[in-house]
């Protein structure tokens, strides 16, 4: 068999001891100490949080606030639209978006979330970027942004069709947040920033607190017989069936928002003819593609065999020699679907749902057809 | 029973060896969602990749722990990879070989020898 161990020294979330207690296998990922699974098993945590609730430690992911020191919010706003493609302006007070670290090139530095916390802006960013997130940040915000970085802090997911019910038995505040929604609650008598969002495309929370504090509701929530712990393995299975992006594989700094299918991201304000249109990097190539498209998409695919097909795999158009046409990016088993299901970059022309193209896996040339997504309906609380 | 340090197992019925993985290789892979196998009548050397299994998020080669050629394999695990999880040594096995250099036994370890390696 292949090799099945690596060590190395990494840091651990708040929660890194009830994983323990709870008989996770701990890998490494991001610098981290992180459960891959818990004793249940990959197959039966992924199905549990379709049906009921998942518990997630994503302490790992960084978060940043940003303040301004004029007491404005509209100052820090407006910043922090010189870095991404969104109406960070515009955003509401206790409203959350989704958008993108971009560079000159137009391609991904990050993905993120950014949330209107009224006196400050809080920006939910990936494990492996939180760094150079940062760095980006102290280099190029003005000086009257205050920028924390958050490193003692947790950050706990409860996904699934139950979320609502088990989190409303600690505060029915929750059941009138609809999807993007963000409030500061108190929960077990501590107040903790909750917004209705996460990764597995279904309806849920995430919760942003300290990190005594998420140790308290770590246990409060899992001892809800509808809870269950959930680990890496099946957060990733989640969202690529959930066909959402995962830094590092579907998106990178060679990639741009268009390509990658993120252009509902930006909105009409900051394309051309909008209020504040452009300024953030790489724009002119960006703006400039959703105008006149782009060569390559991210696509769904379905391989028509069992075979999982992996991240790397080529895909080429016909089954006879001939150079790729594009590559798989994220690859695995779609367990709610018992088949699996990857995503890819494809040439534009080829990228309509149904398209019949191929990969090869240990030198087997094998079918797969392009396919919508998300793989499995979303399931946001949108009304 | 023999064992292989790479975690495959191998029990001996006259010249025909039966192959799986360790139920500790199934614990470190997790849930199985594929397994590939060899056909019938294939040979292969001693450490050659024979066989496949795949977990949700990852693939791992099975080698041959022995030289020989596949005279039967496991359609069940196949359809069920589960089974390798559940039943590792036992209805989870994966193939059987014929095997063409029984000296190449001499080289796997024991049960006490495979314990102390995944201790």
């Amino acid at each position: 068999m292949t090799e099945l161990n690596a060590g190395a020294t990494l840091r651990h979330t708040p929660l890194h001891a009830m994983h323990i207690r709870l008989g996770a296998r701990m890998v490494p990922f991001a610098g981290y100490e992180m459960p891959v699974q818990y004793p249940s098993g990959v197959i039966k945590e992924h199905l549990h949080t379709r049906a009921a609730a998942g518990l997630f430690d994503v302490s790992h992911m960084g978060q940043i606030t940003l303040r301004p020191k004029s007491g404005r919010l509209a100052d820090v706003a407006l910043a922090l639209e010189s870095f991404v493609p969104a109406d960070i302006a515009g955003l509401a007070i206790d409203r959350q978006r989704y958008t993108m670290f971009t560079n000159a090139a137009g391609g991904v530095i990050d993905d993120l979330m950014v949330s209107n916390r009224g006196d400050h802006l809080l920006l939910v960013v990936n494990a492996a970027r939180k760094a150079v997130d940062a760095g980006l940040l102290r280099a190029s915000l003005p000086a009257d942004c205050l920028i924390e970085v958050h490193e003692q802090r947790a950050l706990l997911a409860l996904q699934g069709p139950l979320a609502e019910e088990v989190l409303s038995t600690l505060t029915p505040d929750v059941r009138s947040m609809r999807f993007m929604d963000v409030r500061s609650l108190t929960l077990l008598g501590k107040t903790c920033t909750v917004a209705r969002s996460g990764y597995t495309g279904e309806d849920g929370f995430e919760i942003c607190t300290g990190a005594e504090t998420a140790a308290v509701l770590w246990e409060a929530l899992l001892r809800d017989p509808a809870v269950a712990p959930i680990g890496l393995g099946a957060r990733d299975s989640l969202r690529l069936e959930a066909g959402l992006c995962l830094y590092g594989a579907d998106l990178d700094e060679t990639t741009s928002p268009i390509e990658a299918a993120l252009e509902w991201t930006i909105p009409n304000v900051r394309r051309p003819g909008g209020a504040r249109e452009g300024i953030f990097p790489g724009a002119e190539v960006i703006l400039d593609q959703l105008d006149r498209g782009v060569p390559r998409r991210r696509v769904g695919l379905r391989p028509e065999g069992r075979a999982p097909v992996r991240a790397g795999a080529p895909l080429f158009l016909a089954a006879p020699d001939e150079a790729p046409c594009g590559s798989v990016t994220s690859g695995g088993f779609g367990v709610s679907l018992n088949a699996p299901v990857a995503m890819g970059f494809v040439p534009t022309a080829n990228a309509i749902p149904g398209t019949r193209l191929f990969t090869e896996v240990r030198g087997k040339r094998l079918p797969l057809a392009v396919s919508a997504l998300p793989f499995v309906p979303r399931r946001y609380k949108r009304a | 029973m023999k064992y292989t340090k790479d975690h495959e197992w191998l029990r001996m019925d006259d010249d025909v060896a039966t192959i799986g993985i360790t139920a500790y290789a199934q614990e470190k892979l997790g849930d199985l969602v594929y397994v590939e196998l060899p056909s019938v009548g294939v040979k292969f050397a001693m450490g050659a990749a024979a066989a496949i299994v795949e977990s949700v998020k990852a693939a791992s080669e099975v080698y041959a722990p022995v030289s020989g050629e596949i005279v039967a394999v496991n359609d069940r695990v196949a359809g069920e990879p589960g089974l390798v999880n559940a039943q590792p040594t036992g209805e989870g096995w994966l193939f059987k070989m014929k095997i063409s250099n029984p000296s190449e036994l001499a080289a796997l370890l024991d049960e006490k020898a495979y314990t102390a390696l995944t201790a």
